[in-house]
């Protein structure tokens, strides 16, 4: 029995430990049951996330573009269906064939298709490649003929910037394009929406308003594998197009600004004199925007960069100009206002006037005799500006012509490329060149010439001021919520000038009326320097100032060769401009013509206000019953 | 003497099945059933491969257990140690021709699937060492000679599993092995030495590991290190088994699964697939299941008379438990990844195989309880 004694022994041990392990087991159980809540009661809410975000994949599409509407709400920058090509890898039979049917069928050229076999390389094989993306209908109808024999083709119909007018808003508008990486990381709503294949504005007011115009991506969930391969589509939700953004431009009068100057380097601006509203605003020559959307070919590029006239500079807001002439209404005024000359005073023109042993020419040689102020205005003779600038001085012309908006910018922010120019003093040039004014500065300074630099629609937003009695008004090219007629604003200019000293540009209300009925005599009076352009029916008439810039000094030899324009190297030829206002009674207008390099103003530029005039007091009416059916907020 | 001799007599076929565990043999075949369902999961919804393989060994493997059982325990007893170096020239064997397999050699071709003798030890190990402890002198348990020989019986098939390279069936070996060494009554400082030169040694055993056995161990103490390479499997199958929430995703709507989120999804990971799409309540009725089994076999080795049976059985609910507790904890990011299937659920006839053959005898033990065995 001592086996069985042993047996029983050993059976008491092995009991013994057991239940010791049995001990163990219920805690070890116990905490993994522990464990297992934790993941999927406690946490479950984690992990269903984390879970979701695996099989969950989300496709953005690119987000559609606002339109860009014009004052009429013709649609001056849309959105037009484009078919493209796409080919899905994974679907491709026979890879090599099929790109040479695709060769053969679209002409695609050998570097076209290398880029085809290099993004094939780089992206996933359900990652589809576009082939092309603006296929043209009858590509397009030849592909959907031999889709038989094209597996793994896929035509898209998708959507894209256009713009129906071309080359006509391309200053304004800009235009939009495949952005870089810096332009993406730039902008954050940028980053947020981008997608390939989506498009941003580079330049103008579709890169201003970018964030306005850019809408919200329609995104699409499928279910995906862990191979990210698309299982099935989950729902779909629907993006949100871009504001619509309606500008105040009218676009037959942009049209017509584009004819007249006819691919002449020059601008117009138009403007509303009570609204500010911005009528026109036209840079030439012009290009057109619509090659730069897919990707605009070399060739085009070169021909736009290299182009002397200089397409890509936006003259009406970059270009610098001397005003020339232009700036006598308001040297006029602020000898008048400051009470440096009266009507009445009287300057004699010989033609020259000696100043410390230096001779400064009128344009007219042989020189006008007596002149007042008006007959100065109505000849631009340059001896009396000479003669009150130097009575004046160049400070007082200065607080004068700043308050009247030389030398800041007009459009704010709306575009990047404006230039603010400058409308100088003896301050300006003490702090910037170092040196003291010199009197002779003061005179050209009268004139239009020297330091000054004056982008024409300053020149534009000038004359409006003078031209709505001398008050001030902030331009606008976008239509907001604060549209109000012009009778509304016109008599709110006298209301609010009550009030603040900033609405109210004059001292003496005379003092522009003398100003303006000077420019009107310079259109509408013999001898006046734009007689020859003026329209003598009172609906249409108006009242302007020529001005011919120099662009050079005209040495003593040129002057007496007294050279014909097509004599003169087109470098060296004066920019011809004209600011004018109009109807001359209760006028509504006004606007300011650069040709550059054009010769004189009276020759060139005020012949082109005469054509226009006619077409923008015709409009007025159109203009003036367009309701105001949609406003955004910007 | 005479009662002991009516005691060894042999049991008529009837009395026999009648003496089956039927509440053991209803919890292993409603195991069966699910781990089948599960494996239709795993195939996405459609028999295929896997499940009509698994279906297939079930067939086979099922009245392998009945017919194991009612073989007289003593019949195992006798038989045991030839079955321990039955498998010992297994390894043997297939270390020298076993088919390689992602980059070890464990297992052999046998027409019908590929036995892997590894998993056939860790049923033979306990059988050999329960009639080693059964045979032993209580007073010679802990000699120097006893010590040594089952060390000895442990670290041979240990060496030879490492060596194949698997780490874990080797550790369920060696943990199956200890077991019975605790239970056959070896001294607990002779388990406190031994882990605190474990402890040690610790730091060499790291060294020999093999590169991506020890990026596995630096992935378990922090998933996120390397989410889409090492960390993958384990931070996938905390995601599966998080998302399945109180109720599951529902049956076939397991999305980690059915989306190739998780990998080996068939055999270690199981459980992964069957939590997201069971959830915490359908979790803790298998554990229930997979308890009360233990529980059953723990009681068979309770009633048993013979100290072999109550060895083997003790030491086979323990092990069963063992892999059960080491596999899930690996799918629950509490342990670091080594292989080790599921009992039953996981896809694989080795495993299935020796947890039948253990059943078996369970079941064997059972029938005969009363038999002693001398």
């Amino acid at each position: 029995m001592i086996s069985g004694n042993s047996s029983i022994r050993k059976t008491d041990v092995i009991n013994r430990r057991m239940f010791i392990i049995g001990a163990a087991k219920v805690i070890i159980f116990t905490g993994i049951i522990a464990r297992l809540f934790s993941l999927q009661v406690n946490e479950n809410k984690k992990y269903l996330t984390l879970s979701d975000k695996n099989r969950i994949r989300e496709w953005k599409l690119p987000p559609i573009r606002g339109d860009i509407v014009d004052y009429f709400g013709n649609v001056i920058a849309g959105n037009l269906k484009v078919y493209q090509l796409h080919i899905i890898p994974e679907q491709v039979e026979n890879f090599n064939y099929l790109l040479t049917r695709l060769k053969t069928l679209l002409n695609l050229s050998d570097k076209k298709i290398e880029k085809i076999v290099k993004s094939k390389n780089k992206l996933k094989p359900w990652e589809s490649i576009i082939v092309s993306e603006n296929l043209s209908w009858s590509d397009f109808l030849k592909i959907n003929n031999y889709l038989y024999d094209l597996v793994g083709v896929k035509p898209v119909m998708t959507i894209s910037r256009n713009y129906p007018f071309s080359e006509t808003y391309t200053h304004i508008l800009g235009y939009v394009s495949q952005p870089n990486e810096e332009e993406i990381l730039a902008n954050e709503t940028v980053q947020e929406r981008f997608v390939p294949g989506m498009k941003i504005g580079k330049l103008g007011l579709e890169k201003t308003l970018e964030n306005y115009l850019i809408g919200t991506n329609a995104i699409q969930r499928y279910e995906v594998n862990a191979y990210g391969k698309r299982i099935n589509q989950l729902e779909h939700q629907k993006g949100k197009q871009g504001l619509r953004v309606r500008l105040t431009v009218d676009t037959e009068v942009q049209k017509a600004c584009g004819k007249l100057l006819n691919d002449r380097a020059g601008s117009i601006s138009v403007m509303d004199i009570y609204t500010g509203d911005i009528i026109a605003m036209y840079s030439s020559p012009s290009y057109d925007p619509n090659k730069f959307l897919f990707g605009i070919s070399n060739d085009d590029w070169s021909l736009i960069r290299n182009n002397p006239l200089k397409p890509l500079v936006n003259k009406t807001l970059a270009g610098l100009y001397s005003p020339g002439s232009t700036i006598k209404p308001i040297v006029a005024l602020s000898a008048l206002e400051n009470k440096i000359v009266s009507p009445s005073f009287k300057v004699k023109c010989t033609g020259k006037m000696e100043l410390y042993g230096q001779t400064f020419h009128c344009w007219k040689e042989k020189g006008h005799g007596f002149v007042s102020l008006k007959n100065a205005m109505k000849q631009s003779c340059d001896t009396y500006f000479y003669e009150v600038a130097r009575l004046l001085g160049v400070d007082r012309l200065n607080v004068t012509a700043e308050k009247f908006g030389l030398g800041k910018k007009v459009l704010g922010d709306y575009f990047d490329i404006e230039k603010s120019g400058l409308f100088p003093n003896t301050k300006w040039k003490k702090n910037n060149l170092g040196k003291g004014w010199v009197l002779g500065e003061t005179l050209i300074t009268g004139i239009g010439q020297g330091y000054t630099q004056t982008t024409p629609l300053q020149l534009c937003l000038m004359t409006a001021q003078i031209a709505n009695g001398g008050y001030s008004i902030k331009p606008r090219i976008i239509v907001d919520n604060n549209t109000v007629s012009f009778e509304e604003a016109k008599n709110k200019f006298e209301e609010e000038s009550l009030f603040s000293e900033e609405k109210k540009l004059f001292e003496n209300p005379k003092n522009i009326k003398i100003v303006q009925e000077a420019m009107f005599s310079s259109t509408n009076e013999l001898y006046g320097t734009s007689y020859k352009s003026r329209i003598d029916d009172p609906k249409y008439q108006f009242a302007g100032k020529t001005g011919t810039a120099q662009v050079k000094r005209i040495s003593m030899r040129e002057r007496e060769l007294d050279l014909k324009i097509e004599q003169i190297p087109y470098k060296d030829r004066d920019h011809a401009l004209f600011v004018a206002y109009g109807p001359c009674i209760n006028p509504r207008y006004a606007l300011s013509i650069i040709v550059e390099h054009g010769g004189s103003g009276s020759k060139t530029a005020a012949p082109i206000a005469k054509e226009l005039f006619k077409l923008i007091i015709d409009r007025n009416d159109l203009r003036n019953k367009q309701k105001n059916f949609e406003e955004i907020e910007i | 003497m005479f009662q002991h001799d009516r005691l060894n007599n042999e049991l008529t076929f009837w009395q026999k099945v009648k003496e089956l565990d039927y509440i053991l043999l209803i919890s292993i075949f409603l195991l069966s059933i699910l781990s089948l369902f599960v494996m239709y999961s795993t195939d996405g919804g459609e028999i295929l491969f896997h499940t009509k393989s698994h279906f297939s060994k079930m067939v086979v493997f099922f009245p392998l257990m009945i017919l194991i059982a009612f073989f007289n325990i003593r019949w195992w007893h006798n038989f045991s140690y030839l079955f321990y170096i039955a498998v010992i020239l297994l390894l043997i064997y297939v270390s020298f021709f076993g088919i390689k397999s992602s980059g070890s050699r464990r297992w052999m071709d046998l027409y019908l699937f590929n036995l892997q003798p590894s998993e056939l030890m860790k049923i033979a190990i306990i059988l050999c060492l329960a009639k080693y402890y059964h045979r032993v002198k209580i007073e010679n348990v802990n000699s120097v000679t006893s010590i040594m020989t089952v060390i000895t019986i442990i670290l041979i098939p240990i060496i030879m599993v490492l060596s194949q390279p698997d780490l874990g069936t080797s550790i369920l070996i060696a943990s199956s092995g200890l077991i019975v060494l605790w239970l056959g009554g070896v001294k607990i400082k002779y388990f406190i030495y031994s882990f605190i030169v474990f402890l040690i040694s610790l730091p060499f055993v790291i060294s020999f590991l093999k590169p991506y056995q020890k990026l596995r161990i630096l992935t378990f103490l922090d998933p996120d290190r390397d989410p889409l390479g090492a960390g993958y499997q384990i931070i996938q199958s905390k995601i599966a088994i998080g998302s399945g929430g109180l109720e599951g995703k529902g049956f076939l709507k397991g999305t980690q699964s059915y989306l190739d989120f998780l990998p080996e999804k068939h055999t270690d990971f199981i459980f992964t697939l069957f939590s997201e799409e069971f959830g915490f309540i359908g979790s803790v009725g298998l554990l229930v299941l997979y308890s009360i089994i233990i529980i059953r076999i723990l009681r068979i080795g309770a009633i048993s008379r013979s100290n072999f049976s109550r060895l083997f059985c003790f030491g086979f609910a323990f092990a069963i438990f063992i892999y059960i507790v080491v596999n899930l904890s690996m799918v629950l990011g509490l342990l670091p990844i080594v292989g080790s299937p599921l009992p039953i659920m996981s896809y694989g006839g080795s495993s299935m195989l020796a947890t039948m053959i253990g059943f078996g005898i369970v079941l064997s033990a059972k029938i005969n309880h009363k038999q002693m065995i001398a």
